[in-house]
């Protein structure tokens, strides 16, 4: 079990998100770097869907009431055990009494806290994740608060021992760390409306440099930029949306929409960012900026299939490093 | 019929029925929806359709774009063999005015009637339900009368508590959840539209046919009571 003494900026239970359900208005939710969440699974032993804790910029400080395996992946906040900083994209075994706390945000916004075993919260419409504005999923639907107990799932004392005895030997070994820039090129592909734009919007969203405003959230990022506007105003008829789409409304401010979006929307998309970088946006802090580079939708496709060539061959070597020290 | 397929990402595809919202585009919605409901491919991870769209999101490791088009055209080159799903008719009771429906005395201002002429209009209607969206169970619902449009509020409110039936423009529409927003207030019904413990979390659906219904305050307690009790 884990105490949470306390809570963070917004320390929530988030898995892969919530599919199936966007047909009836149901936002899918989950993670915002799902490549971090997955190799924190990973680390701890756990499936890749399993739940972590998305841990936002200014960390919780969390005691452990038993003796857990964890794993941290992420942007860097700082994190520590007991007063002395802990490696990240590593196992870690952490003896019962131990304290988890978090320093300055180094670089990028979001950590993810995995533990072996998983958290111990009910699945609602077949997910872990926390849907904040619903009051569904993860912990009793919400954020964490100071004084929660977070339950775990056992895992078989024997199981625990391994990984303990792993730790003392292995105290090297670390995936390598997932690359968050600073001013980060993100790659896009045109979006349904990109045609609509006029020639200097459709040329400035691939060239020009925007900043994520302080309005923004899990739902979305604004940026600051150069305007954009459509060849004509005209008003669109409502479609579905996607992790990704850069929507523009009126104001000509283009949005990223993320984890917490909407399931369809009204405003003209200029583009659609690739999958494999999306983690380079939601890692992001308000007052860092970003350029777009054009990739086609088949590249796109490519490099996410290639990406899931990469985390399937981290998850055999895992597994094999947990074989030879078995 | 001649649908249009793009991209959305390199995991969704959108299959465009119309650039107009109509009966035929719509109906081709439904059937679309329908057949994926039924047939689910391996490579289908789910689908959102939407007015004239079904954008279709699929597994981008097992199947390409390219060839998630041709099996959905081979889907569209069917659909005329395909039932429409009759529709639902679904009665929603409204408890009008008073707090629940703060902003009914403008609706009637605006458009120079008395709470009861719009509340009289507003039930005499019969409404169907274009698509579910915006938020859970969220219906887009048309077919209201003009002599009750009113504009949005200039600025809107930060919360909207959940089952609040509103007006925006030529709509008329019931908030699931509490939200904020910019429509104007008319009342409230005991109904849950969001309803995540069941199956189809979602009380509407595209195509219901439905009905407004006026009931008062004690009714609507009844009713509320009731319905919470079932689901709690």
């Amino acid at each position: 079990m884990l105490s949470i003494r306390k809570s963070g900026l917004q320390t929530a239970v988030q898995d892969l998100g919530r599919t199936g359900f966007q047909r009836y208005g149901v936002i899918a939710s989950g993670v915002m770097d799902p490549f971090a969440h997955r190799i924190a699974n990973l680390l701890a032993g756990n499936a890749e869907t399993s739940p972590t804790l998305e841990i936002a910029l200014s960390g919780p400080v969390i005691e452990f009431e038993a003796d857990h395996y964890i794993a941290i992946c992420g942007g860097d906040l700082s994190p520590s055990l007991n007063g002395e900083p802990l490696a990240m994209w590593r196992g870690h075994f952490v003896p019962k009494g131990s304290v988890l706390s978090f320093g300055e945000p180094k670089r990028g916004a979001r950590s993810y806290l995995a533990v072996a075993g998983s958290f111990d919260v009910p699945a609602v419409m077949d997910s872990h994740s926390t849907y904040l504005r619903a009051g569904i999923g993860g912990f009793q639907g919400r954020a964490l608060k100071n004084g929660d107990s977070l339950k775990t799932l056992p895992i078989s004392p024997q199981r625990l021992d391994a990984l303990k005895n792993q730790n003392s030997q292995t105290p090297d070994w670390l995936i390598p760390p997932a690359r968050y820039h600073e001013q980060p090129i993100v790659r896009m592909m045109p979006g349904r409306q990109y045609a609509l734009f006029n020639e200097a919007s459709r040329l400035r969203i691939f060239e020009e440099t925007f900043t994520v405003s302080a309005n923004s959230d899990r739902m979305g990022y604004r940026l600051e930029g150069p305007e954009l506007a459509l060849e004509k105003q005209e008003e669109l008829i409502s479609e579905a949306v996607a992790f990704g789409s850069v929507q523009v409304p009126a104001d000509g401010n283009p949005i990223v929409l993320l984890a917490d979006r909407q399931t369809t929307g009204g405003y003209p998309k200029i583009g659609q960012v690739a999958s494999v970088d999306l983690p380079l946006i939601s890692q992001l802090k308000p007052g860092e900026s970003l350029k777009f580079r054009y990739i086609s939708a088949d590249d796109a496709q490519q490099l996410y299939i290639e990406q899931e060539q990469q985390i399937r061959q981290l998850k055999i070597a895992i597994q094999m490093k947990r074989e030879e020290w078995t | 019929m001649d649908f249009t397929f793009s991209p959305l990402s390199e995991q969704a595809l959108v299959i465009e029925t119309g650039t107009i919202i109509n009966k035929e585009s719509e109906q081709a919605v439904r059937k679309l929806s329908s057949l994926l409901e039924k047939q689910t491919p391996d490579w289908l991870v789910e689908f959102i359709p939407a007015f004239t769209t079904v954008t279709v999101f699929y597994d981008p490791c097992q199947i390409r774009q390219a060839e998630v088009e041709q099996e959905l055209r081979l889907l569209a080159a069917h659909l005329d063999e395909v039932e429409a799903p009759t529709p639902r008719q679904i009665e929603i009771p409204v408890c009008y005015g008073g707090d629940f429906g703060p902003d009914l005395s403008f609706v009637a201002e605006h458009n120079g009637l008395t709470e009861e002429e719009v509340i009289k209009i507003h039930t005499s209607g019969v409404y169907s339900v274009h698509m579910i969206g915006f938020a859970p169970g969220f219906p887009f619902i048309g077919g209201m009368s003009e002599k009750i449009a009113a504009p949005r509020r200039k600025s809107p409110r930060l919360r909207i508590p959940e089952r609040t039936v509103g007006i925006a423009g030529m709509q008329t529409g019931v908030y699931p959840i509490e939200t904020p927003g910019g429509w104007q207030l008319i009342g409230r019904t005991p109904l849950r539209l969001f309803v995540p413990e069941q199956d189809i979390p979602s009380l509407l659906r595209a195509g219901d046919e439905i009905r407004f219904t006026q009931i008062d305050e004690a009714e609507y307690r009844e009713q509320e009571a009731k319905l919470d009790a079932e689901h709690s």
